[in-house]
């Protein structure tokens, strides 16, 4: 669905149902530089099993307008808006990485709007090279390189994918190809000065569920564990094969954990 | 610094696309000879019919063996993924069907293999899908023939016989221009000797009989994605960014964004069409793939001892191979092509036709058939075979004469080629 907020036009993935009122609402939110659609196979299911979906596209990203926000914060506000457009007044928020970010800090500052967390591929700090930041800055193509490669478990280039005929590294480097200049850097940018994580996880007094890759190389399981620990309610999924990218390197498992807490 | 780096080319031919078997731990792909795969339970059943969780449902959509074919080839070409199908031929069809319904209409070069001429110029037109050929050279051709029902640009790496370079990065900007996509077939190139994605193109398919087999045993195709075509912004393909009731209301760019095409290709196509691979072709076609690597040089290498020695004889009036000083395309090719040209050319016999095929039947290592890019050296005299159909209008558009004959250089000795080809040439010679 499109619908106008300050700054553009956003956009939601719904899995091709209209908002159902008396559902519960799931709000997925992708990572730097991604889409609703790195959401494919979970967002569906949610969908078609009695959940309304908003898989959304931050602002630059995917079909929704405007240049992407400079802050984890600034996210944070940009889906509570969204949420209050559409007179949704709670939701279960799942966000993987930059977006795990915006979930945790939307958590801490509506949390009357938050029914639970999911935190997927996250890290506090999630601090990001000063080699990676420059090439992002400098629309440096070598970003995108550096992105596909930290993103994904060592082993998932010389393995299959789960989803058949398709080539991970491929998939995340045209993702990234069609971004417009500036908005990978933004998002890192963001994710990179992000302070306020272990103050938000204190407040968070919903339940949190963190699903960590074993693998991850941008944002390793010991990354998570302090914030974990700040929360009142959490628990962890570690999943064994997978780097940073759990919904392509492990879609089923990342889907099984997300039904056994949001069900 | 430097930055990350990609597993290469030769790492990838082996390993891409599979692990060591979860059930047996077989090393090498196992041949999953099976047409379907049981569901866990009801809700799993469900799940993958719709597209909630990935995996295999009947192997005329996707087999593992096939999927680890798919998916080396996906990671050779820099693509989002692909779609391995009954023969190259199939593979183009496919492309087309995904991309276009009746009253649309396509910009092809007309350097191309005779059963793609005849494909677009008259199977498709019984279908409502129209096209208009031009020389591949031709820019201002390519440009002015662009209409508003137009939907594709094709043409192929190599033009087939002449070995018309396709100037991508050109077409391509006059394909996206229009925002439509280029398709390529780059059967002859092989990921090996060009990346056609990095040029420009957005969509390639193989027929992986050839080199990527290798070996001349298996027929089969392979259609490979960029991912980079934006078909949502381009405006002409509701076929991918509208509701579609054939698939449960699916907008399939919305749903997958990057994956659109390939999920349209594989979801509508193979389940309608029906012209999978078979996994025992997969197999094949990845032993041919593993070793991709090591024979395309060694093609490369002996086609260039053959094109210096039929160059230095008087009996040859005409060699068309993009490496040679004089080809128009010698410079394109330079760029483009900076491994090689392939192992595949044609040249003009002087006699023309009765000496063309006193050549053919004199030749003893070299096998006279319809095929290339075998490990064996073939020959064959197109304008009786391969493009049988084409009018001697359209023959001297894709620069075919009366006596062009096409070789297809294998990894024998060269001396035993060359030697053989002396003979050929000898019994030419007199008349």
């Amino acid at each position: 669905m499109e619908l106008a907020l300050t700054g553009g036009k956003a956009f939601a993935y719904t899995a091709a149902h209209a908002l159902r009122p008396g559902l519960r609402t799931i709000v997925f939110v992708h990572g730097a530089g991604l889409d609703h659609s790195w959401w494919g196979l979970q967002s569906r299911y949610f969908g078609y099993h009695g959940y309304n979906v908003l898989a959304v596209d931050l602002p630059g990203h995917g079909r929704s307008e405007g240049p992407a926000l400079a802050s984890v914060g600034e996210m944070a506000g940009w889906v509570f808006a969204l949420l209050k457009e559409l007179k949704i007044a709670k939701a279960a928020l799942v966000g993987h990485s930059m977006g795990a970010l915006t979930a945790l800090e939307f958590a801490a500052r509506y949390p009357e709007t938050t029914e639970r967390i999911a935190l997927i591929g996250v890290a506090y700090p999630m601090k990001v090279s000063d080699a990676f930041l420059d090439a992002a800055r400098r629309n440096d193509p070598v970003a995108y390189d550096m992105d596909v490669i930290w993103a994904h478990a060592a082993q998932t280039p010389l393995s299959g994918n789960p989803n058949p005929g398709m080539w991970m590294y491929g998939d995340t480097l045209a993702r990234l190809s069609r971004l417009a200049p500036g908005v990978l850097h933004a998002g890192l940018a963001a994710c990179n000065a992000y302070a306020d994580g272990m103050e938000a996880a204190a407040k968070v007094k919903c339940p949190a569920l963190f699903v960590l890759g074993a693998r991850d190389m941008m944002t390793p399981p010991k990354g998570a564990q302090a914030l974990a620990k700040a929360m009142a309610d959490s628990r962890t999924v570690t999943i064994e094969p997978s780097g940073h990218s759990l919904m392509a390197e492990a879609p089923d498992a990342t889907l099984n954990a997300l039904i056994a807490f949001l069900r | 610094m430097s930055g990350p780096k990609y597993p290469g080319f030769d790492t990838l031919a082996l390993h891409a696309g599979q692990s060591p078997d979860p059930a047996t731990g077989a090393r090498a792909v196992p041949i999953y000879q099976t047409t379907s795969y049981v569901f866990r339970d009801a809700a799993h059943a469900a799940s993958l019919f719709n597209m909630e969780r990935a995996g295999h449902v009947y192997s005329r959509i996707s087999n593992p063996t096939v999927a680890v074919l798919e998916e080396r080839m996906a990671a050779l070409e820099g693509g989002v993924g692909a779609v391995a199908t009954a023969s190259g031929q199939a593979a183009l069809h496919l492309a087309i069907a995904t991309l276009m319904d009746a009253g649309s209409h396509v910009v092809a070069s007309a350097a191309l293999y005779g059963g793609s001429h005849n494909l677009l110029g008259y199977t498709l037109k019984r279908f409502g899908i129209e096209t208009t050929f031009v020389q591949p050279r031709d820019l201002e051709g390519w440009k002015k023939h662009v209409k508003s029902n137009t939907r594709l640009l094709f043409g192929e790496t190599l033009g087939n016989p002449g070995l018309d370079v396709l100037d991508i990065p050109s077409v391509s900007k006059i394909a996206h221009d229009a925002g439509l996509p280029l398709l390529v077939d780059a059967t002859f190139t092989t990921p090996y000797l060009m990346k056609p994605f990095e040029l420009g193109a957005d969509l390639l398919y193989h027929s992986a009989t050839k080199f990527l087999g290798g070996h001349g045993i298996a027929i089969g195709g392979v259609l490979v994605d960029s991912g980079r075509f934006d078909w949502e912004r381009s405006g002409k393909f509701p076929q991918l960014t509208a509701p579609y009731a054939g698939f449960h209301n699916m907008d399939f760019e919305e749903e997958s964004g990057t994956r659109a095409f390939l999920l349209r290709a594989r979801r509508e196509g193979l389940r309608d069409f029906g012209a999978c691979m078979a996994p025992m072709t997969a197999f094949q076609i990845l032993q041919g793939i593993e070793t991709l690597h090591l024979r395309m040089p060694r093609h490369v290498e002996s086609t260039r001892k053959v094109v210096g020695f039929l160059s230095a004889n008087p009996g040859v009036e005409k060699i068309l191979y993009p490496e040679v000083p004089g080809h128009p395309d010698h410079e394109l090719a330079k760029k483009l092509l900076p491994r090689g040209c392939g192992a595949v050319f044609s040249f003009d016999i002087k006699g023309g036709r009765e000496a063309g095929r006193k050549f053919i039947e004199s030749l003893r290592v070299f096998s006279h058939l319809a095929n290339v890019g075998d490990a064996k050296s073939l020959v064959i005299h197109p304008a009786t075979t391969t493009h049988y159909r084409m009018s001697d209008e359209d023959l001297k558009k894709a620069g075919i004469g009366p006596g062009t004959v096409r070789l297809s250089i294998g990894l024998e000795d060269p001396e035993d080629l060359m030697g053989d080809l002396t003979l050929g040439l000898r019994a030419a010679a007199k008349g």
